[in-house]
């Protein structure tokens, strides 16, 4: 048996999401049994070979010049042939924007069942059972996969990646039977957000605002606070909707799904959509003036106050901490 | 041009969850139903197109039980010209089996763009869009928040981590739409007295053989009562210390 991992790369570096993934291939390779195998659609090689400590034993690489950017059908194709090749029990992606993109063309080329966003796997007598939120996170769904292999996403942030210190993947090229140019949606050019920015998905602290803020003018109250804590910037959906805020910044049921260490909701009252795109992660605190405030009932810590005094002395609490430490 | 939309109906974003006694499904008992949000986005940019080609068909479908008539009878009001209704009364098949059922019936419209919402709101699967894509051979792009179109070429834009995409498509082609891409427009009370007379045909879906079991609906574990550490500015110090000594998060 095996486990079929597909490797994404932006820019040449291989992502993290796929290191997550690797991590738990390997977890999954000690009941299944493995090898964990990669696959990777690239320009030149990123440097698969270093996988090994991530927990791969190998990894397939399919090069063309047109891989440099994402090719959703090209990179299905290429990963259906290595599934073709590898005859592997299970099939893994990252639930990025890539693999959200990616696994299910997978998954409709091999004509097999798949479970996206999951936030955990097992190995139950054989076979795999998948965990995935739905509903946003206010339901838990668990799936098992009648036919083979078994495909599923990983929500990022969610499994942890493994270190085998030392350890080498040996890279196999992977030869391409279809021509990539050929292609009938093509990524014509990649315009980058901010330098530095992290996305709230794959971020490690998320700093949310919301209709507390009274305006788009404070939001530089929110903006400071998430840079002496090296955050992400979160919007409730009022907000955006207000065109306060980007979507690509709204945390809830229409926006994106988060599972930071910490997440800190200002100004946000806790409507159930909102709660539910937060509530997996680690540790919660609320600034509210409402002590009733639903965010409350899910927060570990709170603060009852004026966000407009609470936000400016905790970011000046933070940075003094961060210059003493 | 014939565009076909294809949507969800789905509980309303503000449903409490509860379990049905089968312990695998939701229990409808109390839900509002509601057209799935994404959805709105996908009518709105195919109504759009027709204006700016001078006309063409806008095909709606949706595929479920028997609340999906009001839902399409939704889209009719906005403006697309006819309906067909899937039918099936299993509550939640699984994404490739209804993009094969889907498939089977957009391939015989011959359309030049098929729409989906970027995900439903329900299962949050977010895979039917580009399944059908694949099993219709199309080009797609998923999550879409801008788009254009000329001649016989989408432009369409879409948002990763760290940066944003920009995807030309040739048509026919498949597109999912994310929110950002337009401002949906509400039903005029003429598009709703127009939408009665239009046609919602009823088909059996052909969903074919299961391909993602469910085990197991659960609710997540409640999260355990927090604490206010203090009222004001005041409690700043308390909650710097205790996210650093407590939750060791700074």
């Amino acid at each position: 048996m095996s486990l079929l991992v597909f490797i994404e790369q932006r820019d040449g570096r291989v992502r993290s999401v796929s290191r997550e993934a690797l991590g738990e291939a390997a977890r999954l390779a000690a009941t299944l049994g493995g090898p964990v195998v990669g696959v990777c659609a690239a320009a030149s090689d990123p440097g698969l070979a270093a996988l090994g400590a991530a927990g791969a034993d190998r990894v397939l690489l399919a090069v063309h010049p047109a891989f440099t950017l994402y090719d959703g059908a090209g990179y299905a194709k290429v990963v259906a042939a290595a599934a073709k090749v590898v005859q592997p029990q299970v099939v893994l992606f990252g639930a990025s924007a890539m693999g959200r993109d990616l696994a299910p063309r997978v998954a409709g080329r091999l004509g097999l069942g798949l479970a996206t966003d999951c936030t955990a796997l097992a190995a139950e007598g054989g076979r795999l059972v998948a965990t995935r939120p739905v509903y946003a996170g206010k339901a838990i769904q668990k799936v098992a996969f009648p036919g083979s292999p078994a495909l599923a996403s990983l929500r990022p942030k969610v499994f942890a990646p493994i270190a085998r210190d030392g350890m080498s993947a040996a890279v196999e090229p992977l030869a391409l039977d279809f021509d990539p140019a050929a292609s009938r949606a093509r990524v014509a050019r990649v315009t980058a957000a901010g330098p530095g920015k992290v996305d709230v998905t794959e971020a490690e602290i998320v700093v949310s605002g919301g209709r507390g803020l009274k305006g788009p003018e404070h939001f530089h109250l929110i903006e400071e606070l998430a840079e002496v804590l090296g955050a992400s910037v979160g919007a409730s959906r009022a907000v955006v909707d207000a065109g306060w805020r980007p979507h690509a910044e709204q945390v809830g049921q229409t926006g994106k799904t988060v599972s930071p260490k910490l997440y800190v909701a200002v100004g946000i009252s806790g409507a159930i959509p909102h709660l539910a795109g937060m509530t997996s992660s680690r540790c919660i605190v609320a600034v509210n003036k409402d002590p009733e405030a639903p965010i409350f009932k899910v927060a570990d810590y709170g603060i009852v106050g004026d966000l407009f005094e609470v936000v400016p002395a905790l970011t000046d609490a933070v940075r003094k901490l961060h210059a003493h430490a | 041009m014939i565009q076909v939309v294809c949507v969800k109906q789905v509980p309303d974003t503000e449903t409490r969850v509860k379990v049905a006694a089968d312990g695998r499904t939701l229990d409808p008992s109390g839900v509002t139903w509601v057209l799935n949000p994404y959805d709105e986005f996908a009518i709105e940019q195919a109504l759009r197109v027709r204006d700016q080609q001078g006309g063409g068909e806008i095909v709606a479908i949706s595929l479920g039980g028997a609340g999906v008539p009001t839902a399409l009878r939704n889209v009719l009001a906005l403006g697309a010209d006819r309906a067909i209704h899937l039918r099936t009364d299993l509550p939640a098949p699984d994404p490739l089996a209804v993009a094969r059922a889907l498939a089977a019936e957009i391939r015989a419209l011959s359309p030049d763009l098929v729409w989906f919402g970027r995900q439903a709101v329900d299962d949050d699967q977010a895979q039917v869009g580009p399944i059908l894509a694949e099993l219709l051979d199309l080009p797609c792009a998923t999550f879409v928040a801008a788009f254009a179109l000329e001649n016989r070429k989408a432009t369409v834009e879409r948002d990763f981590e760290g940066g944003r995409e920009v995807i030309e498509l040739t048509l026919p082609a498949v597109i999912a739409a994310d929110k950002g891409l337009n401002e949906p427009r509400y039903a005029s009370l003429k598009g709703i007295m127009a939408a009665k007379k239009k046609t919602i045909e009823e088909k059996p879906a052909e969903l074919g053989e299961t391909n993602l079991e469910v085990l197991a609906l659960e609710l997540p574990p409640a999260r355990a009562a927090g604490r206010i550490v203090g009222q004001g500015a005041a409690a700043v110090p308390e909650l710097v210390r205790v996210l650093r000594e407590e939750a060791k998060v700074v």
